[in-house]
Parts: C-alpha cells; structure tokens; sequence
C-alpha cells in the first residue's frame, strides 16, 4: 500500500521528514517497502522563464534560448518545439542528474553551441510517463520556486502490511500509530453525521452467513462527474485511477479508513430491495427429493472487471429484483449492471461487513483480488459502518450535491472485543523491559485501548479494529514496539549443564562423519530436490499416490522420492550435457517410503559417473570395486561392523544392474546399504548415459553404537613371531563368489589364519570351461611359536578340506 | 725386494686398468685367491727363520694391504660408476600429470548448518529433528495459525492428496513444527527415534532442516532449508532472544564489528513478534555485512506465543520462551558471498567445485568455524 506526506498530515500533526517518519513507521511493525520522494530527487530543478528563442544556427529543429534562472541568464540549447520566448518551465543546471533520462548533465557544445543547462520535459522528471515538448507551467510561478513545489509533487511511501493488522490498511491507523510512536499529534477525526432528509426507499435484507451488518442510504439528485483536481492527484500519486466522483469517493475512504464502500446506481437496480444471500450455483446442497429450481443452479454474475463469476454457495452474493438477481460478490466486487457511471443521479451506497473467512475463501475461488477483498479478508472493523457511510455522504454532498435519505442498517456487528485482566508487571517478564505502568498506560490508551482500573490490575479493552489482540502478550508486544525495541536489553542465557559427549544423536553425528569422509574421498556434494517426477520415482520403486503432490511445483517435481539416485542421476546427465561427463556426487539426505513420519529415512547416496580423463599410466581404472572400497571404508567409518556384513550379490533393487549389484546385510531384514552398477534400462529412460555406479546408504540400519561408560579401549595384542603367508589357487564354478571361499578358508583355522585375500581371478585357457581359477594369499600368525614346517603342512590341509566343503579344488 | 716393488706395480697398474666389477674380481683371484701371486708370497713365510721372516714379513703384508685395498677401492668406484649409469637410464619425466584424483567438496549449505549448529551446540543447543512430511496440526493449527486464516495462505503450502482418512497431508513450510514435537506433552513416543519426543522444560534445541513452498524466482526455491531455534524456561524474556542472535550472528560472520537491530513483526506463533536486520553496505552493487548503514533482514523471531505453549500442554503463567528461525542457504549465500539461490540445488560439479568446501573445513571451536 502507498500513501503520500500530505495525505498522513491530513490525519497527524507533525514537522518530522519522510527519513524520520520511515524509520518510525519501520519501527513500529511497518515494512516499507520504497520511498520515492520528488522533493530531494527534484532538489536540482527548479522553474525558469524563457526570455528568448532564436534558430539554432547549425540545426534546424533547435533553438539556442536565454533563459532566467535561478542562476541568472543561462545560454540553453533546446529540441522542443515548445521553447518559445515567455514560456515558464523547468530548468536543470549542469551536474545534476535527471531521473527521468537516467543521466547526469555535462557541459557540452551541441552543434558548436555550449548549452549551460537543460530545460526538461514532464517525463524527464518523472512527472507522467510520456510528455510531449518541455513543460508549461503557469506564469504565476516565480523562477527559482522548487520543481517539486511547483508540480505538485511530494513523497509517496510504499509499504507492507502484516496480516494482523487490517487497520494499517487506512492512512488514519498508520497516523494513529505514528502519533502513539511520537512522532506527532493525532488531528481530531470525528464524523459529523448527515442527518437524513427522507427514509430511505430501499430496503435491506440480509442473511446472517453470508453478511452479519450492512448499512446503507440513498442519496437523490447527484450530478457525478470527473473529480477534483485534489482527488485526482491524491489516487494518482498511489496508483490508482480515478473513474468518476461516486466511485473516487468510495476508494478514498477504502485507503484513508481502511473501509471499503459500494455504490449502485438507483436507476439501474431492480426493485426497492437489496438483499445478501449466499451464492445459488453448484455445489449448493440439495434435498434428494426436491430439486432446486433450475435457474439458481448455474448461478453467475458479470463484475466491474468485465469478467463473469460463478456464484457457489459459499460465496456472499448482493442481489436485487427480490433477491433474484446477483449485483455483487459482496465485500469482493460489485456488479457490471448497477455500477454508477456519470449518468447516475440517485446513488444508493452500502456500507457492509463481510466476514474474513468467507471473503478471503471468495478471493482465491475467483482470483479477484481487489481492495475491498483485501481488506475484508483481514477483517475491517465492524464498527465503523455508520461513520464510513456518514464520511462518504459528506464527501458526496461536498462533491456531487444530492439529498440523503436516512440510514438503513440491516443485521448484527459481530461482538466488540472484550476487556481482559493485565499487569503492566508482565511487561518486564516478557519483554525485559523497564517501564513504567503509567507509560505503559499512555501507549495502550494512545493505541485506542481502553484501560481500567489501577496497576497491578487493570482491565484492558482493545479497541474495535484491533481483534488480533487476545490476551496480555500481544498487549506486551504493543507496549514493546512503541517504546521500541532498540531498547531491549541484551540478556546472557541461563548457563545449563552441557551435554557430555556432544548434543549429536548417532544418526546425526553419522551423516557429518559421511559427509567429510566422502568429500575427502574426491566425491563433490549436491543438495537436490526432494521431489522428483512420478514416473522416474516408478523407476526406482516409488511412486504411491499417498506421494503425489497435489499442487507441485512443476509437473516433472510431482512426487516424492524414493531414492536419492534418481536425482544424482539426473544431475550427472544435466552436467554431461553441459560437456562434463565425469561426475562424482553425493547426497545425504531423506527418501520416502510413505507419507507417515516414521516412513521418512536417511539416505547416504553416491554416485560415480566414470569418465575421468584418460591416464598416460594406465594405472588403476575406476570401476565397481574403487567405488566398493569407497563404501566400505566409509561403513567402517560410520561404526558399521563390516566384517559380519554379508554381500548379497543379485538380491539389489531392481534399479541396479541384476549381474553387477549387491546388498551389504548383517540378514535380510538389515540391509545396510547397496551397490552396483545402474540398470542400464533405468539410465536410458532417464536419458543418461552408462555405466554409473552408485551406492546408497540406509544410515538408520546401521546398529547403535553399544553407549560404554568409559572411553578405554581394549588392549592391543601384538604376537612376537612373525607373519608368514602361503598361495593357493583354487578351481570353482564360474557363478560361486569370491567370498564363500575366502569365508572357508578363513574358517579353517580361525587362530591362526590373519587374513585371507583374493589376489588373482582367471578364466581361459587352463582351466576347465565353466570354472574359474581364484587365487589367494592366507596370511598365517602364528601365536604361541614359530610354527614348524609339519605344522604349516597340516594347517595347509586343513585349508584344502575347507575349500573343498564349498566346491573347491586345488589347482595342479 | 725388487721382486715385491715389481709385483706390487705391476698389480697396481692391472687394477687401475679394470674396466669392471668381473677384471677387479679376476685380479683380486690372480693375487689374492688361493693360488695367487700374493697368497703365495705370504705362504713362503711360514718356511722362514725366525730372524728372515722379522726382516722380509712386514714388506708381503704390506704388499697383501696395499693390493687388497687397491682393489676394494677400484671395486666401489666401479659399482658406483654402474649405479650412476642405471639411475641416469632409469629417470622418468616428471612433468607428466600426476595420476588423477578427483576434488571433492562439502556443500554450501551442508558446510552452513554445520557452522550453525557448531555455534548453536557451544550455547547449549541440541539438535531435533522431525518429518518433511508433516500433517495441518503440526504445520499450523498448533503454531497458532487458525484455520482458514490468511496467515496460512502466506505459507504457500504444498499439499498432499486427501488421504483415506480425509486428511490432508503437507510439505511442512518451516521447521516450526518440530517445536510443537519438543513442547508437546504426552508425545513421549515419537514415530521414529530420529523424530523428536516432547520433554519437559527447560528445552533449549535447534531444528535444522528442509523446508518446502510453492514458490520460484530468483530469490525462492520450492526447497529451502531453515534452522529453527527454541528455549523454554521459566523467567526468559526477550532480552535472552536478543543476546542470543546477536551472539550467534557474531560467531557465524566471525567478526564482533556487525551491528543488528530488531524490528516488531507478526508471526502467528511468536508474541511479541520481531525481525532481527544486520547491519550492511549495498553501496557499489556489491552487499557487504558488517559495515555500512543499510539494513538486511536475515531472521524472524518472538516470545513463544501463549496459545502455542498451551496446546502444548505448557503452562504459560509457569514457563516463557522464545522461537527464531532462519534461512541456512540465505545465510550462507551471504556469508560467503554466493549469488544465486539456485545455483544451490542445480548440482552444476563447476559451480560444487567452486562454492564447495574442503572436507576439513569442519567447523569446531579450536581452528574456527570455516
């Protein structure tokens, strides 16, 4: 909303500048969003009289003037077709910068000819949007009298207004506010009341749902019309268009009072009665057995804007010709069919309360949102109906002549606000502040609130158009932003014992430890969407309509997802698209299994898009397993007990490749995490390219660390006697894995044997066709003794029975 | 003597003229081995008088010492001379690249919240968390927000389909909602262990976490993420709300020089309500925090309103606290200079690289927090 200086001296009294009553405005719970203010970006202008124009004598559209200026005669070279000798304008001198033309005036030869200033156009000033030729202004006018002063220009202040407070939404609640703060004198508003001259012909009849108050009068013999110059400029100057007096009336009163107001034309309304009803269109509930008559069904109403609106039953609707005929969307917009034009000449106007809920639900069903609808959404005093009818008839007697009818009211305000016990005490313990009951008084009394009573007990009533205050808090707050929040004292917290051993959770501590880990691990972080599109979350077993967004964002961000892959893998694509094909990324983040809280889970997902630069060393490739000891590494890190995790090969979700892919379990109920390489059907319907490989990190089935009252740790075991190692290569079947055998093995001697690794994997010639050839190497501890050679023959032994129970044979 | 002067001479030369390890080694058997010129000289001795031997004994061991060292001397200039010649054919070009190794990076808003919650932890804080997918008593009705209200529209909620049960499930707006789990009485057993319980005051946790809105532009994205920060206890006030931020904000900028101001604001759960602006520069296009005498809002905050410490089953006259909440990715675009909010979420690995951190930039209280 925006108002200008003049308009809020019209209701406070005071020499404070737009700087000064910005920042009280700020400080008082006001958000201004822009200041525009002509007087200091005019400051350079200023009005000059021109005493001769002669032909420029190198150009022919420009004339050379000696202008009188505020700086004497100055030599102006000037285009318009306008600059005669006797005209009075508005000169800007060298240096200063014209907002209008976003530049800053240099001396400079113009065709040969030094011009010592400029003379500016309406436009140059940001006075209209366009202008023809450079200003006329009235001879009256004395040269050097400011430009602002002389166009009538001053600051308009543009601000925002919190929800809670609809009476900011009137110039008077901000100057009430302002006067509160200091910043002035509140001028005295009492309405004089227009006494009626006849009663009023029309009658009203409301329904209490679809509008509890509504007050109106007829006023005759009217002559609308353009409005004065005043109202004019005072709409203009915060935006809006004046249509004619009638209706200019209503708009003044909607942004000085915060009181919206309508007015038909008696002509054109249908019989001698309004009435508020709710809407009649579908959705209306009616009895199974008695249709409702067929013309209410699809009910409709052509608005102000042109535009035609479907009436529902929760809709306030204005209707005439005995309630049959919508006219309005009340407390919304009024209807086409009665608006006032400059014909009208017997005016009814109505002065209503519309409810909040209902008005604010109208808004949205029908994407109207007008001033009116504004404000009744964020409830308009109910008690100003009287007093805003009798302000507009004044205005419109001033304005327009006529003769009033007396007043009509129709229904019930909704309750005044109550009065409440407070103990002006409870300003300190809930602000910290310091103050005096007494001025804690003077502020809610200077707010319009109603004190009672003596401290520690007073009894407080708010004022009509502050229903959001309820209780003592919200008349804390009151008290606080007045006397101002600068000074609010600065308060140490109560110490509390620390908890020992940090304030992170496991699961918390686990996801910064992962996220450090993979980061030194060359993996680069991305934080993505939680949503993705429903057939991609299909992809990677989501997609449940408990998942599905109502209202996404987008439609390929409809659904929730169920992994984190899907979106790494679409930002690997994005960046290969971009010419940069290796990726390397994670995310630690949530995935959704449902729309309960306890189907949320905590994922840490990686994903390795394998196109690094070739290497003139051929070393070390990247593959599944760089990307295996990645995570296992960081399982072990993470507390995992990796050596009882069982790999799964095959049984991954069906998103990974079925022959390159495995779970990481401690059973088939504790899947930790799993691996491979992507399903290469998956990343062609995601138009990426293969392979990647990713793993994904299920943080909540990873076991609790056991919580030990002491942080000792147990003792190390070093044997004395040197480690010695043995090779064995095996035959097995080409489908057995790796790790049963190295699970036998280990198993053969588990006091002796360290460790047991597989070194080589061969298939081809030498070995049988649908065998494979492992090879590896036991590392042997001995504990007690250095082992003789018959003991490390029987140990070997013992090795080749265990291979053998799992289909091993010893290569010859 | 001529004999031995000869020999040795003659020795001498042949070892000096050795061109490798095998002639040194075939010298040292012609004089030394069994059957050597020398080994055969020594042998004469043990035939000698006494007296002969006293006279001729210390010229053979001399001609023996002298030759046995010629020979290890040529013998290690020799090897050294080969070790010389295998190190110059083995060199390698070391201005090949390096084997390649990828950079990886914490991100922005990741590396944000852990600072935050760093500089939250040392105050006291602990860290709670809640669901993303959060129902309308959590998000709203509990927060104070009555239904149907404006305030609600503000929040450009994302909703769910009605479920089965007729409820309508949500994207929670704020991480507010985790309040209502802390505060709330009788919710001893969460969902999940992750998801906070309610306890009983004093309370004093920070919420990280995302957050969603149906909005996009230039400063919006439909994801965000904010940290939420309450404390219950008796006797707060909103002196404790200031000292609070205005030592949190000094940490974070790690500087003592940025200047904050409060300004009233309404919020449906906090009263009195306020927002919390730091002091800036925007002179030069540039935005600069800590100097100048701009304002930047940066957090909203407030007195927890009574009706939210009672549908929590906290008595208002006993228990008072405050609530803030804020912006991480905001925050950390400001603090490290980032310019557009949604370059954040588009995983762009040059933009990773570039605004990413290093994986031991871990804040903590010893090296400070970035």
């Amino acid at each position: 909303m925006k108002f200008t200086l003049s308009w809020l001296k019209d209701h406070l009294e005071t020499d404070a500048s737009v700087g000064q009553i910005v920042e009280a405005m700020t400080m008082a719970g006001l958000e201004v969003e822009d200041v525009h203010d002509p007087v200091t970006t005019l400051a350079p202008f200023t009005v000059a009289k021109i005493v001769s124009a002669e032909q420029h004598p190198n150009a022919d559209r420009l004339r050379v003037c000696q202008v009188d200026t505020v700086d004497g005669i100055k030599e102006i070279v000037c285009g318009a077709p306008n600059a005669r000798a006797g005209l009075t304008t508005i000169y800007a001198p060298i240096g200063a910068y014209v907002p209008g033309l976003g530049v800053t005036l240099v001396e400079k030869p113009v065709r040969g000819v030094v011009s010592n200033g400029m003379l500016c156009s309406a436009s140059e000033l940001e006075a209209a949007e366009e202008s023809d030729g450079i200003m006329e202004l009235p001879d009256s006018f004395a040269v050097g009298t400011p430009a602002a002063t002389a166009l009538g220009m001053e600051a308009v202040i543009d601000f925002e207004v919190t929800p809670n407070r609809p009476d900011w939404l009137g110039v008077a609640g901000i100057a009430r506010d302002l006067a509160a703060a200091g910043v002035g004198t509140l001028k005295d508003e009492a309405i004089q009341p227009v006494p009626g001259k006849f009663p009023c012909p029309i009658a009203i009849d409301v329904d209490g749902d679809a509008c509890p108050v509504f007050a109106g009068r007829l006023i005759k013999g009217v002559k609308n019309g353009p409005s004065p110059q005043w109202l004019q400029d005072r709409l203009r100057a915060i935006g809006l268009r004046p249509i004619n007096a009638l209706v200019d009336v209503t708009n003044l009163i909607t942004y000085d009072r915060a009181r919206p107001l309508h007015v038909y034309d008696r002509a054109l309304l249908v019989g001698d009665k309004i009435v508020a009803r709710l809407g009649r269109g579908p959705g209306e509930a009616t009895p199974g057995d008695q249709p409702s008559p067929a013309p209410h069904r699809d009910e409709q109403l052509i608005a102000l804007d042109g535009k035609t609106y479907d009436l529902t039953p929760e809709m306030s609707v204005i209707a005439d010709a005995g309630g049959e005929r919508p006219i309005g969307l009340g407390g919304v917009m009024g209807g086409e069919s009665t608006g006032c034009s400059e014909a009208t000449t017997d005016v009814f106007v109505e002065c209503a309360w519309f409810d909040p809920i209902r008005t604010a639900q109208t808004g949205r069903a029908t994407g109207i949102n007008s001033d009116a609808q504004y404000r009744f959404a964020r409830t308009v005093d109910p008690q100003s109906l009287v007093p805003g009818l009798e302000l507009a008839t004044a205005l419109i007697l001033e304005l327009c002549g006529g003769e009033p009818s007396e007043i009509v009211v129709a229904g019930q305000a909704p309750a005044p606000p109550t009065a409440f016990a407070f103990d002006p005490a409870y300003v300190k313990a809930l602000a910290g502040l310091d103050i005096p009951a007494a001025r804690s008084i003077e502020i809610l009394e200077a707010l319009g609130f109603k004190v009672e009573g003596t401290a520690p007990n007073l009894s407080v009533t708010p004022p009509t158009w502050r229903r959001d205050v309820e209780g003592k808090a919200d008349l804390v707050e009151e008290v606080a932003r007045i006397a101002g929040y600068g000074a609010l004292p600065s308060t140490p917290l109560p110490e509390v014992p620390r908890a020992v051993g940090g304030v992170l959770t496991a699961r918390q501590s686990r996801a910064r430890a992962a996220r450090r880990f993979l980061a030194a691990s060359g993996y680069a972080e991305a934080v993505t969407w939680s949503f993705t599109s429903r057939a991609t979350a299909r992809l990677f077993g989501g997609g449940a309509e408990a998942l599905v967004l109502a209202n996404p964002i987008a439609a390929e961000l409809d659904c929730m997802r169920p992994s984190i892959l899907p979106n790494l893998v679409e930002a690997a694509a994005r960046n290969a698209r971009r010419g940069f094909a290796d990726a390397a990324l994670f995310e630690i983040g949530p995935i959704f299994d449902g729309d309960q809280p306890q189907d949320q889970r905590m994922v840490i997902a990686a994903l390795l898009a394998p196109h690094a630069p070739r290497d003139w060393a051929k070393g070390g490739s990247e593959d599944l397993f760089t990307l295996k000891g990645d995570l296992l590494a960081l399982l072990e890190e993470l507390g995992a007990p990796v050596a009882n995790l069982q790999t799964a090969q095959g049984s991954a979700s069906p998103w990974y490749h079925p022959g390159r892919s495995a779970r990481l379990q401690l059973g088939p109920k504790a899947v930790l995490a799993e691996f491979g390489e992507l399903h290469p059907a998956v990343l062609k319907a995601m138009d990426a390219s293969s392979p990647m490989l990713a793993f994904e990190i299920f943080v909540e089935a990873i076991p609790e660390p056991k919580k030990k009252s002491v942080k000792t740790r147990s003792a190390l075991d070093l044997s004395a006697f040197m480690p010695l190692s043995r090779d064995f290569a095996f035959l097995v079947d080409a489908a057995k894995p790796a790790s049963d055998l190295v699970k036998a093995v280990a198993g053969a001697d588990k006091a002796l044997i360290a460790g047991v690794r597989v070194f080589d994997v061969y298939q081809g010639a030498g070995v049988p066709e649908g065998q494979k050839s492992l090879a590896v190497e036991v590392t042997v501890q001995p504990r007690e003794k250095t082992l003789a050679d018959a003991e490390i023959e029987a140990l070997s032994a013992r090795i080749l029975v265990a291979a053998e129970k799992v289909g091993a044979k010893l290569r010859a | 003597m001529t004999d031995l002067t000869t020999l040795q001479a003659d020795l001498t030369a042949q070892i000096a003229a050795a061109s490798d390890a095998a002639g040194v080694e075939a010298i040292r058997v012609a004089a030394l081995g069994k059957s050597g010129s020398v080994s055969a000289l020594l042998k004469t001795l043990g035939a000698m008088s006494p007296d002969e031997r006293k006279e001729k004994g210390p010229a053979i061991n001399q001609l023996r010492d002298t030759v046995s060292a010629a020979i290890a001397e040529r013998k290690a200039a020799l090897e050294g001379a080969e070790l010389d010649a295998r190190l110059a054919r083995e060199s390698l070009d070391l201005s090949l690249p390096a084997r390649p190794r990828r950079k990886g990076s914490v991100h922005p808003t990741m590396q944000t919240m852990d600072e935050m919650v760093a500089v939250f932890a040392e105050m006291g804080f602990a860290v709670a968390e809640g669901p993303d997918i959060e129902d309308d008593y959590h998000n709203f009705t509990a927060l104070n927000f009555p239904p149907k209200h404006p305030a609600r529209e503000m929040h450009d909620t994302f909703f769910f389909n009605e479920g089965p049960d007729g409820e309508r499930k949500l994207l929670r707006t704020h991480t507010s909602p985790v309040q209502v789990r802390a505060m709330r009485k009788g919710n001893t057993v969460a969902p999940a262990p992750w998801i906070a319980a309610g306890q009983e005051p004093p309370i004093r946790i920070v919420v990280p976490g995302r957050t969603y809105r149906l909005d996009s532009d230039a400063t919006h994205t439909p994801m965000f993420h904010q940290i939420e920060g309450l404390v219950i206890d008796k006797g707060i006030h909103m002196g404790h709300l200031k000292w609070t931020l205005e030592t949190f904000i000094a940490r974070f900028f790690e500087t003592d020089a940025v200047t904050t101001r409060f300004r009233p604001h309404h919020f449906p759960f906090t009263e009195p309500s306020a927002e919390m602006d730091v002091g800036c520069d925007r002179s030069g296009g540039e935005l600069k925090i800590g100097t100048g005498s701009d304002w930047l809002e940066i957090l909203g905050c407030g007195m927890v309103h009574p009706n939210v410490l009672r549908h929590s089953g906290i008595d208002p006259d006993v228990y008072s606290g405050f609530a803030f909440g804020m912006g991480v990715d905001r925050l950390g675009m400001l603090k490290y200079g980032i310019p557009d909010l949604r370059d954040m979420f588009s995983s762009d690995t040059r933009w990773l690289a570039h605004y990413g951190f290093s994986a031991f930039q871990a804040p903590n209280p010893v090296s400070g927090l970035s």
